[in-house]
C-alpha cells in the first residue's frame, strides 16, 4: 500500500478504504468556519448560483415596479428620481450581478467535473472571487435601499454621470460596484482557462472537450480581453469625479464619446459573455435529449471562436446616432451583420441534431425549444438594428428593449433554466418536478412573449426607453397596460420556478448518478459528487466518454491519498504531466476580500484609500500565499 | 459505475514546473489582462491626441532625462533577471538568494527615478485631459513596479525561511522573473508614447 | 411579399392611434420614408426566415422516425448538405440586407445647399432653437417648437451645453444625438403640412420623459409669416391685467432666467418667452398653452415636472393671474 516511504497511493487500495481516505482529506469541515474557508468548487459554485438567483429575483421585483408605474400614462406611483434608480439598478443588477456571474458560476461547478478533475485551478482565488462578488452586490443594494442607488443608467453615460451632473456618490457606487464584479469575473476567467488547459482528464484532447467546456473557455477569453476596458472606463470616471481629471470633459481636452467607446468595447462582448455559455448549455441539453452527439462538432467550436473574435468588432453599433463618421459606421454595420453567420450555423447544427436524433421532451429540452423560438427572433431583430438607418429610428426605443430581452432572456435565461433542470440532480442529488417544470415552462414562455413582443411595436410607434412616464395623448397606454398584465404571468412562472427549486432541493425524488442517460464526465460520479469528485481520475477515449453500453469506466491510478492531489496534463493532447497538489481550505481569501472591500469603498471617498488601504490587502495576500508546511506544499 | 484502471501515474512528478504548472499559465493569463489594460491606456492617449490639434495640450513635451534613464535601467535589469531565472531553474538556492536580493534592489531604483518623471511631464493630472492620461499611464505602470517589488521582497524572505528548499518556491521565482520581464516590456511602448509621440 | 407588407403596415398603423404623429411608421418626410421602406422590407424578410426556421424546428421534433435505434453514420451526409446550404443562404441574405442598408444610408442625410439651417440646443429638459439670419430677415430665438417650410430641406445643427440628448421626430427623420463638445447635424424634411411630435431619445436625467418638441410644417408663405412674427419684439396689449402681469414679471425673479425681447427681461437660463403665447405647448410639450395651464405651471412647476430647473416663485393670486395673462398675450 505504501510507496516511497510514507506516501499513500490509491493504486491497489480497496474502494471503501479509498473513499474513506479521500473524504478525510478533501471534505469541507462542518460549521461556520468550514463554510467560510472552504475552497471546494462545488460548494462555492452552488453558493454563487444561489446568490445570482437571489439577485435575479430582486431584479425581477424592480421590473415589476417599473411595469406598475408604466401601466398607465402619467402615473404617480414612483417619482422620476426613484424610477431612474430602479431602471439603473435593474440593468446593472441583471448584467453584473446576475447574468455574467450565474454563467461563470455554472462553469465553476461544472467545468472541473466535465473535464474530470477534482477541483478548479486556483481554488482559493475562486473563494476570493465569490466574496468580492457578494461584497459588490451588497454595496449596490444597500446603497439602493438607503436612496443612494445609481440613477445614471447601467451604461452611466458622461456627462450625466460625471462630476458636474451626477450629484452625491450614486455614480461612484455604480463605478466601484463594477470594480468588484470585474475582479471576481476576471478571477473566474483565469481559473477556467487554466482548468481547461491544464487539468483535463488523460486523453481528453482538444477534439474531445465537451461543447459546454469549449464555450466557457471562449467566454473566459472574452472576459479577459473585454473587462479591462470597463475597468479603465470606471476608474477614469471615478478619477474625474474624485480628483478632478478631465478624461470626459470636453472643455479641457477630454471627450464625451470616449466613455461610450470604452464602455461598449466592453459592453458588446459582454453580451457574448452571457450568450456563449448558454450556447454550451443548449449543446449539452440537445445532445442528451436527442440521444445523439451534436451535429457538426468542429463547426460548433469554430462558430464559438468566430463569435468570440467578431464580438470585439461590433461596439460602434451602439453609437450609430452619436454622430460618428459614416464610413466607420458602415464597417460596423457589416461586422454586426456578419456575426449572424456563426450564430446561424449553430442554430442549423442544433436543428440537424434534432432532426437526426430521437427527441425526449423533458423540461430541460422544452426550455431549449423555447430558446430556439425566441432567440431566432432576437437574432433577426439584431440584424435589423445593425443597419444604421434602421437603427436611427429604433435606437433607444422600446424596440431595442424588446430586442435585447429576446436575446438575453430568450438566448441566455431560457437555456439557463433548462440547464438548472438538467444539472439540478447533480447539484443536489434530487430531481426537480417534471410536472411543475412543464407549467413553469409554459408560463414563462407565454408570459415572456406577451410581455416583450408588443414592445417592438411600441418602439416603432415612437416610445423611447428610460422614461418614467408618458403623456395620455400618446397612443401607448393600451399596449403598456397589456404588457404590465403579461408581466404578471411571467413573474408567476418565475415564482413557481423558485418554489420548485426550493422544494426539490429539500424533498425532490432522489437522483441516480446519471438520471438522463447523458454522456459527459460529470455524470460518471455520484449525485451530488463527493468532495473529491472522482475516486480515481477518469481516462477519456472519445468525445462521449459515457456513451453506449458503458459498464466500466477507464480510470487512472497512482495518486496520493494523504494530500489533495489531482492530475495536470498537456494543453493539446491532455497527456498526464504531473500529480499536482490542490490547495486546501483557507480563511485568508475571505480576509483578503474584506481588505479589498474596505479599500474599494473607502476610495469612493478619498484617493488616499488607495495608499493606506493597500497595506491590509498586502498583509492578507502574504498570509494567503505564505507556505504553511502542509503536504500540499510538497513537491 | 465500476472502474477499470487503465494507467498508473505513480511515477509522475509530484509538481509540474514551467508550462506544466498551473501557476505559470495563471501568471500568463494575468499578464494578458494587464497587457490589455496597458494597451487600452495607450489607445486612450492616442484617441485624445487625435481630438486635440496641439499636442501636448498646454504643456511642453516631457523632459527626457528621468524617463530615458529609467528606460535604460529597466532594459538592463532584464539581465540579472535572466540569471535569477536560470538559477531558479537549476534550483540553486544560494545563487537564487543572491539574485533575489539583487532584484529587490533593482526594483527600488525605478521607483526613485519615477518620482522625477512626474514633474518632468510639466503638467498636473487636473489641468487637462493630457495631464490626466499622462498621470494615469505613469501611475498604472508604477503600481506594477510596486507590486512586483513587494512580491520580490516577500519571495526573498521566503527563500531565507525553512520553506525555501522546495521546487515550488523555485517555480514561484521563475514566475516572478517572468512578471518582471512583463513589467519592463510594457514600459517600452508607454515610454515611446509618453516621451516621443509628443515630439512627432 | 407585397400583401405581407401591407398587412404588417395596417396592423402597426392601426395600433398607432391618432394619426401617427410620433411614429416611425407614419413617416411624412423623405428621410423617414426611406427608412420606413427599409424597416418594412427587413421585417418582412426576417419574418419569412423565422417562419422557415420554425417549420424546420417543428418538423425536426415531430417527424415520424424509424423504429430502429440510432441511424448509422452514413445518414449524416444529407444533414451536412442541408446545414451548408442554410449557412450559404444566411450569408447571401445578410449580404443583401447589408447592401440595402448602405443604399438607404446614401439616400438620406445629404442636405442641399439651399437648406434652411436651424440650430437646436438640448437643455435639461427643454429645447432651445435658433434661426440664423437669412435673406428675409435677421435671426431669432424660440423654444420647444420648430416651424419649417414644407418641401424644403432643413439642416439642423445639434449641440448641447449640458448632457447628451437626442433629437428624434420619427415621422420626419431618424434620431441624432446632441453631444456636449461636438456638433452634429441632421436633415429634416416634411412633405406635407402638419404637426409632428418628437421627444428626447437619450436618457438625460430626471425629466427625460418630459422633453418633447413640436415640428410644425407649413406652406412656405405661412412659414415666412410665422418667422416675421417671431422677429418682432414682444408687444404689451392695452389690457390692464397684462400690463400688471408684465410689471410683476419684471419685479419677480422670472426675468433673471427668461428673455422677453423688447422688455428688460434678459435672462438666458430658461426658454426665451418673447412669443410663448403663440406656441402650442409649454414646458417642452407638457401641456397645451392656455391661460389656465400657464397659471398652474407658474404656481407649482415642481409638481408638474418634478426636478426641473424652474423654482416655485411665491406669488399672490392676483400676480399669478396677471402674469399668466401676460404670458398668454405674448403671441
Amino acid at each position: 500500500m505504501t510507496r516511497d516511504g510514507d506516501e499513500f497511493r490509491d493504486s491497489s487500495m480497496g474502494t471503501a478504504e479509498l473513499h474513506r481516505r479521500l473524504a478525510a482529506i478533501w471534505s469541507t469541515p462542518s460549521g461556520l468556519w468550514g463554510a467560510l474557508s472552504t475552497v471546494d468548487h462545488k460548494i462555492i459554485g452552488r453558493r454563487y448560483i444561489t446568490t445570482a438567483f437571489v439577485f435575479l429575483a430582486l431584479g425581477g421585483l424592480l421590473s415589476m415596479l417599473m411595469r406598475l408605474q408604466l401601466a398607465q400614462p402619467e402615473a404617480r406611483f414612483i417619482g422620476p428620481d426613484r424610477y431612474n434608480q430602479i431602471f439603473t439598478m435593474h440593468g446593472t443588477n441583471m448584467m453584473f450581478l446576475f447574468a455574467v456571474p450565474v454563467m461563470q458560476a455554472m462553469a465553476i461547478y461544472l467545468v472541473p467535473l466535465m473535464v474530470g478533475t477534482r477541483n478548479i485551478a486556483f481554488p482559493r482565488l475562486n473563494a476570493f472571487s465569490y466574496w468580492m462578488y457578494l461584497a459588490g452586490g451588497l454595496l449596490l443594494w444597500i446603497a439602493f435601499v438607503v436612496d443612494a442607488g445609481p440613477d445614471v443608467g447601467w451604461f452611466a453615460y458622461v456627462p450625466l454621470s460625471g462630476p458636474q451632473y451626477g450629484a452625491g456618490k450614486r455614480a461612484d457606487i455604480w463605478a466601484q460596484m463594477i470594480t468588484f464584479t470585474e475582479v471576481s469575473a476576471l478571477a473566474i476567467a483565469v481559473e477556467i482557462v487554466v482548468t481547461v488547459f491544464k487539468q483535463r482528464a488523460p486523453g481528453m484532447s482538444l477534439d474531445r472537450i465537451p461543447l459546454f467546456v469549449w464555450s466557457m473557455l471562449v467566454t473566459s477569453f472574452l472576459v479577459i480581453m473585454a473587462m479591462p476596458a470597463i475597468m479603465v472606463a470606471s476608474t477614469s470616471l471615478i478619477l474625474d469625479r474624485l480628483v478632478g481629471t478631465h478624461f470626459f470633459n470636453p472643455a479641457e481636452g477630454g471627450d464625451v464619446l470616449l466613455w461610450q467607446h470604452l464602455f461598449w468595447f466592453f459592453g458588446h462582448p459582454e453580451v457574448y459573455i452571457i450568450f456563449l455559455p448558454a450556447v454550451g448549455m443548449v449543446s449539452a441539453i440537445v445532445a442528451t435529449f436527442t440521444r445523439r452527439p451534436v451535429f457538426g462538432y468542429l463547426g460548433m467550436v469554430m462558430a464559438l471562436i468566430a463569435t468570440g473574435v467578431l464580438a470585439f468588432g461590433l461596439w460602434v453599433h451602439h453609437m450609430f446616432v452619436a454622430g460618428l463618421p459614416r464610413l466607420g459606421e458602415s464597417f460596423f454595420t457589416a461586422s454586426s451583420m456578419a456575426i449572424a453567420v456563426p450564430a446561424g450555423l449553430q442554430i442549423f447544427c442544433w436543428l440537424a441534431t434534432m432532426w437526426a436524433g430521437r427527441p425526449v421532451f423533458k423540461t430541460p429540452f422544452l426550455f431549449v425549444v423555447g430558446f430556439m423560438v425566441i432567440f431566432v427572433i432576437g437574432g433577426l431583430t439584431g440584424v435589423m438594428v445593425a443597419s444604421v438607418p434602421f437603427d436611427t429610428q429604433v435606437h433607444d426605443t422600446y424596440f431595442v428593449v424588446a430586442h435585447f430581452h429576446y436575446v438575453l432572456v430568450g438566448g441566455a435565461v431560457f437555456p439557463l433554466l433548462g440547464a438548472i433542470y438538467y444539472w439540478f440532480p447533480k447539484f443536489t442529488g434530487r430531481m426537480m418536478s417534471e410536472v411543475l417544470g412543464r407549467w413553469i415552462f409554459g408560463l414563462i414562455f407565454a408570459g415572456f412573449n406577451l410581455t416583450f413582443f408588443p414592445m417592438h411595436i411600441l418602439g416603432l410607434q415612437g416610445m423611447p426607453r428610460r422614461i418614467y412616464t408618458y403623456q395620455p395623448e400618446m397612443p401607448w397606454s393600451g399596449l403598456n397596460l397589456f404588457i404590465s398584465f403579461s408581466a404578471v404571468i411571467l413573474a408567476a412562472g418565475f415564482l413557481l420556478f423558485f418554489i420548485d427549486a426550493i422544494r426539490s432541493a429539500r424533498s425532490g425524488s432522489l437522483a441516480s448518478a446519471n438520471p438522463w442517460g447523458a454522456t459527459t464526465l460529470e455524470w460518471a460520479t455520484s449525485s451530488p459528487p463527493p468532495p473529491y469528485n472522482f475516486a480515481r481520475p477518469p481516462v477519456v477515449e472519445s468525445l462521449e466518454p459515457l456513451s453506449g453500453d458503458l459498464e466500466t469506466l477507464p480510470v487512472a491510478s497512482g495518486l496520493r491519498v494523504d494530500r489533495r492531489e489531482l492530475l495536470t496534463s498537456s494543453v493539446v493532447h491532455a497527456s498526464p504531466e504531473a500529480r499536482e497538489a490542490s490547495p486546501g481550505d483557507s480563511i485568508w481569501p475571505l480576509w483578503a476580500a474584506l481588505a479589498t472591500t474596505l479599500m474599494l469603498i473607502w476610495s469612493i471617498f478619498s484617493p488616499w484609500a488607495v495608499v493606506w488601504g493597500s497595506v491590509p490587502i498586502a498583509i492578507t495576500l502574504i498570509g494567503w500565499f505564505w507556505p504553511k508546511g502542509v503536504p500540499e506544499d510538497e513537491a | 459505475m465500476k472502474e477499470k484502471i487503465v494507467i498508473d501515474l505513480a511515477d509522475l512528478p509530484p509538481h509540474g514546473l514551467g508550462t506544466a504548472s498551473q501557476s505559470w499559465w495563471g501568471t500568463l493569463a494575468f499578464m494578458l489582462i494587464e497587457g490589455t489594460g496597458f494597451a487600452l491606456a495607450i489607445v486612450v492617449y492616442l484617441y485624445l491626441m487625435s481630438l486635440a490639434p496641439p499636442w501636448p495640450l498646454d504643456a511642453a513635451p516631457p523632459d527626457l532625462l528621468a524617463g530615458t534613464t529609467l528606460t535604460v535601467f529597466l532594459v538592463l535589469s532584464v539581465l540579472p533577471n535572466i540569471f535569477l531565472n536560470r538559477w531558479a531553474h537549476q534550483q540553486d538556492l544560494r545563487k537564487v538568494r543572491i539574485g533575489l536580493i539583487a532584484m529587490s534592489l533593482v526594483g527600488i531604483v525605478p521607483l526613485i527615478l519615477r518620482a522625477f518623471e512626474f514633474p518632468a511631464m510639466h503638467i498636473k493630472w487636473d489641468q487637462n485631459a493630457y495631464g490626466s492620461i499622462v498621470w494615469v499611464m505613469l501611475g498604472l505602470h508604477t503600481t506594477h513596479i510596486l507590486t512586483d517589488l513587494v512580491e520580490t521582497l516577500v519571495l526573498t524572505c521566503l527563500m531565507f525561511s525553512r520553506h525555501a528548499d522546495n521546487p515550488r518556491r523555485f517555480g514561484d521565482v521563475n514566475d516572478n522573473a517572468m512578471y518582471w520581464n512583463f513589467v519592463v516590456a510594457t514600459w517600452l511602448p508607454i515610454y515611446a508614447c509618453l516621451y516621443w509621440v509628443p515630439r512627432l | 411579399m407585397r400583401t405581407a407588407r401591407a398587412l404588417l403596415l395596417s396592423i402597426l398603423v392601426a395600433t398607432s392611434g391618432c394619426g401617427g404623429q410620433q411614429s416611425a411608421l407614419g413617416s411624412q418626410g423623405a428621410p423617414a420614408i426611406h427608412v420606413e421602406h427599409l424597416i418594412l422590407g427587413m421585417v418582412a424578410v426576417c419574418a419569412a426566415i423565422w417562419i422557415l426556421v420554425m417549420i424546420t424546428l417543428g418538423t425536426a421534433l415531430l417527424r415520424a422516425r424509424p423504429r430502429t435505434a440510432r441511424q448509422d453514420d452514413g445518414s449524416e451526409k444529407p444533414l451536412t448538405m442541408a446545414v451548408s446550404a442554410a449557412v450559404a443562404a444566411t450569408t447571401l441574405i445578410i449580404a443583401g440586407l447589408t447592401i440595402a442598408s448602405f443604399y438607404t444610408t446614401r439616400g438620406i442625410g445629404l442636405a442641399d445647399s439651399t437648406a434652411l439651417t436651424i440650430t437646436v440646443k438640448g437643455q435639461q429638459w427643454w429645447w432651445q432653437v435658433f434661426y440664423a439670419d437669412s435673406s428675409t430677415g435677421p435671426g431669432f430665438q424660440t423654444a420647444n417648437e420648430i416651424h419649417i417650410p414644407v418641401g424644403r430641406d432643413v439642416r439642423l445643427q445639434l449641440e448641447s451645453p449640458d448632457v447628451i440628448h437626442s433629437f428624434w421626430v420619427p415621422s420626419l427623420a431618424g434620431k441624432q444625438d446632441l453631444v456636449p463638445g461636438r456638433s452634429n447635424s441632421l436633415l429634416l424634411r416634411a412633405e406635407k403640412p402638419g404637426v409632428y411630435r418628437g421627444q428626447c431619445a437619450e436618457f438625460c436625467g430626471l425629466q427625460h420623459s418630459h422633453m418633447a418638441i413640436m415640428v410644425i410644417a407649413e406652406a412656405p408663405g405661412a412659414f415666412e409669416g410665422w418667422a416675421a412674427t417671431q422677429r418682432l419684439d414682444a408687444v404689451v396689449s392695452a389690457d390692464s391685467d397684462t400690463a400688471a402681469g408684465q410689471a410683476s414679471f419684471m419685479a419677480k425673479p422670472c426675468a433673471a432666467c427668461h428673455t422677453i425681447r423688447g422688455t428688460p427681461a434678459g435672462g438666458t437660463t430658461g426658454p426665451d418667452l418673447t412669443h410663448i403665447g403663440g406656441r402650442r405647448t409649454i414646458a417642452a410639450g407638457l401641456v397645451e398653452t392656455t391661460r389656465g395651464s400657464l397659471a398652474a405651471w407658474i404656481a407649482d412647476p415642481q409638481t408638474h415636472k418634478p426636478g426641473n430647473n424652474m423654482p416655485m416663485v411665491s406669488l399672490t393670486s392676483t400676480e399669478l393671474r396677471n402674469i399668466s395673462a401676460y404670458m398668454e398675450s405674448l403671441k
